[in-house]
């Protein structure tokens, strides 16, 4: 396998609503940091992938409009997955992998402010069996954490140390939406949302856009004094039927962590995609992850900011750029899609 | 610096219709059933699943992939989902084979599919983004003026497009999963120029159906290649190009993105005269004036000259020494989201020597061609009966 690193990540701030800025421009400024701050232009790209949601825009071909963000005249070797562009980050993975490219643009963007996420995701549900009954993201997370207290695996003031954390970690993310100093006890007082779960633990609405640069170790180290390795990297899916799977555990998430050699090291850090708080518990268990060794959402996490679409891109953004400024030596990144954490990816990055 | 990879296994729909009665999963599931038995293995002996389908708006269902999980036998398995417009059937066969070429994956199963039916794609089409110009038209109003254009640059007589219909319609004549089956006394030039217009100059005889349907193929290494039951098509190239919509001096009927993608795909396979080189080709033609003027784009003929091969019957499968769409091609079957990867299977098929009755003897090098948005996403490949 060839040695792929990430050498430039960089997001827009998180935030409930862009406003009058579509996503092209939103895209735009951020992908000229990102080039620029490595000194590149899109000419030293061999590859772009992206990962968007039609459903978010309410019209057909959201990715279509993001070309005209590329600078994509002459034509560019381009392709576009409908899933959060942690996946495209795969493809281009496996691009550089088949020697087709040696640098790779991966991007993903989301505007959920446009529409009603939660119901919107309902939509991801089998179309003649469940999606009739509109079960909205919330209530179905809802229920895996009722799975998860009533297992004895976690109790509500795991969860609120869970938001608390990730609060607090935000503080000191600039692009964090949500941030501050919370404690458990004031938490735990707040009404459930959607029984048990609290609207603290529930992921914000956010706009946003992210965009990263991998280059082949040669190019990496050209452009970037201390790159992110990509060493290992996987993803899986479970189920999709809720009743078909335990949902107080991740057994996609547990797979893709040990082909991809999670624990074959130190976790210095680890960035979870978990948009609710009882779902970080489950992914640091099925990570084996160790709250004691490893920093857990540095950045916040998705509770932090949700940018859908982008969310598990940010994650291995979070960890890749901890590396390149030297604040950590090894750390893994998690993404996950479709309800209930039923896809999972896992990224093990090295400095 | 690839790995070698191959076509084993191919599975379609047994007809593409219009009402196809099962499930989404049931479409996808008899495609793959069928490619897993052509390769000789079962749902255990795959590693990986790549799924493309066109917006997830034609049936409604959001990232179908996580509904298709256990359908596509895919649970506990690495799942990919492609969309890149109309020429997601063909990317998505190219991304699954860098599953494989990229030494990840020994053996990967890539469907797509697209079910009109639980929908209205001209609809889904024709929603308005910000900031952009409202197409109420669908697809055939975006490609009309572009056609007319070709039509004015050309000066190709006005029943081009009719001829290029009629053949692909008798080709599908000779493809018993093809949606239109014309009867032999309605294929007919008068009957198809006497057609209603549709979006001018495109008449109703002129333009794909809307179909259900699902296309599947199993890919494998060289090693596992080597042990298939059925012949394998060894890939001698991939290539994708995207450009934007609209700028400045862009040229849409011959549009760049097309002539750069070719260019790399037959450098990659070693094509300098594709005319000749090429014995048969599976090229994405959803409007019948498409043929022509993918015939100067994809290099058989020189500029403004196309449309004299589909008039001199050079891509009829009998007696043409170009056959284009034996399969009867997009127009005579337009499930969208598969129909970029049922002209990459077709173009494996016809070197595999497993077309049945619309086979060009002797097929040993085809090409499998898909484009999309507004002509500016193209995807293609090359595969040969021989291995690179």
């Amino acid at each position: 396998m060839r040695e792929v690193a990430i050498i430039s990540y960089v997001q827009t701030p998180m935030r409930r609503d862009a406003g009058a800025n579509n996503d092209v421009e939103m895209l735009m400024p951020t992908l000229q940091e990102a080039l620029s701050n490595v000194g590149m232009t899109h000419k030293d790209i061999d590859f772009t992938c992206s990962g968007s949601c039609d459903y978010l825009g309410g019209a057909a071909f959201a990715f279509v409009s993001a070309v005209d963000a590329l600078g994509a005249v002459p034509a560019i070797a381009e392709s576009h997955v409908e899933m959060d562009a942690a996946w495209a980050l795969y493809e281009a993975w496996l691009k550089i992998q088949c020697g087709k490219a040696d640098t790779a643009l991966v991007y993903g963007f989301g505007k959920s402010s446009h529409a009603n996420l939660p119901n919107v995701l309902s939509l991801q549900m089998d179309p003649y069996s469940v999606q009739p009954l509109w079960p909205d993201s919330i209530s179905m997370a809802a229920l895996q954490a009722r799975a998860l207290l009533e297992s004895g695996k976690c109790s509500e003031r795991d969860m609120a140390e869970v938001v608390a954390n990730s609060r607090r970690n935000a503080k000191s993310n600039p692009k964090a939406q949500l941030k501050g100093d919370f404690t458990v006890d004031q938490l735990l007082r707040e009404p459930t949302f959607v029984s048990p779960l609290r609207k603290h633990d529930c992921c914000p609405i956010t706009d946003g856009a992210s965009v990263m640069i991998l280059a082949v170790r040669e190019k990496a180290e050209k452009f970037c004094k201390r790159p992110a390795f990509i060493t290992g990297i996987d993803h899986r899916i479970d189920a999709h039927g809720l009743g078909l799977r335990d949902l107080t555990v991740s057994e996609s998430t547990r797979i893709a962590g040990e082909k991809a050699g999670a624990n074959k090291g130190p976790i210095d850090v680890a960035e979870l995609y978990a948009p609710f708080s009882h779902q970080e518990l489950i992914l640091r268990d099925a990570l084996g992850l160790d709250a004691t060794k490893t920093k857990i959402n540095p950045s916040g996490g998705a509770l932090a900011g949700h940018v859908f679409m982008a969310c598990g891109l940010d994650r291995i953004g979070a960890v890749a750029t901890r590396i390149i400024n030297g604040e950590a030596n090894r750390g893994v990144a998690h993404a996950t899609s479709g309800p209930c954490l039923q896809q999972n990816l896992v990224a093990v990055l090295e400095g | 610096m690839a790995n070698a990879c191959a076509v084993v296994g191919v599975g379609q729909s047994s007809r593409y219709r219009s009402k196809i009665k099962v499930s989404i999963a049931g479409l996808v599931r008899e495609a793959a059933q069928e490619a897993l038995k052509d390769a000789g293995c079962t749902w255990a002996d795959i590693d990986a699943v790549v799924l493309g389908k066109a917006p997830d708006f034609f049936e409604g269902v959001l990232m179908p992939e996580v509904y298709l999980a256990d359908a596509l036998g895919c649970v506990g398995k690495p799942m990919l989902r492609v969309h890149t417009a109309g020429s997601v059937g063909g990317s998505t066969a190219i991304v699954a084979a860098s599953c494989v070429q990229s030494g990840a994956f020994k053996r990967v199963l890539t469907v797509a599919f697209e079910k009109q039916s639980e929908s209205n794609a001209m609809w889904a089409l024709s929603s308005r983004q910000p900031f952009s110009p409202h197409l109420n038209a669908g697809a055939g109003g975006f490609f009309a003026p572009i056609i007319r254009e070709y039509m004015r640059r050309s000066q190709a007589p006005v029943d081009i497009g009719c001829k290029v219909a009629l053949k692909d319609r008798t080709h599908a004549l000779r493809n018993p999963r093809a949606h239109m089956h014309e009867k032999a006394e309605d294929l007919d030039l008068k009957k198809y120029m006497d057609s209603f217009m549709l979006w001018e100059p495109l008449r109703f005889s002129e333009v794909c159906p809307s179909s259900d349907g699902a296309c599947a193929m199993v890919l494998a290494s060289e090693d596992l290649a080597k042990k298939s039951p059925n012949p394998p098509a060894w890939i001698h190239g991939v290539a994708m190009r995207s450009e934007p919509t609209m700028y400045p001096w862009r040229e849409e009927v011959n549009p760049q993105g097309g002539i750069a993608c070719a260019k790399d795909v037959y450098s990659q396979a070693g094509i300098t005269n594709p005319r000749k080189e090429i014995d048969m080709a599976e090229v994405y033609v959803p409007f019948s004036w498409y043929e022509p003027m993918w015939l100067e784009n994809l290099g058989f003929a020189d500029v403004n000259e196309g449309w004299k091969l589909t008039e001199a019957g050079a891509t009829f499968i009998d007696g043409g020494d170009i056959p284009w769409n034996c399969s009867g091609g997009v127009l005579s079957s337009n499930p969208i989201g598969a129909s970029g990867m049922i002209r990459f299977a077709e173009a494996a098929l016809q070197v595999r020597g497993m077309a049945g009755d619309h086979q060009v003897d002797g097929a040993k090098t085809a090409l499998g061609h898909a484009y999309g948005g507004g002509s500016q996403f193209f995807s293609m490949w090359i595969v040969r009966s021989e291995k690179p």
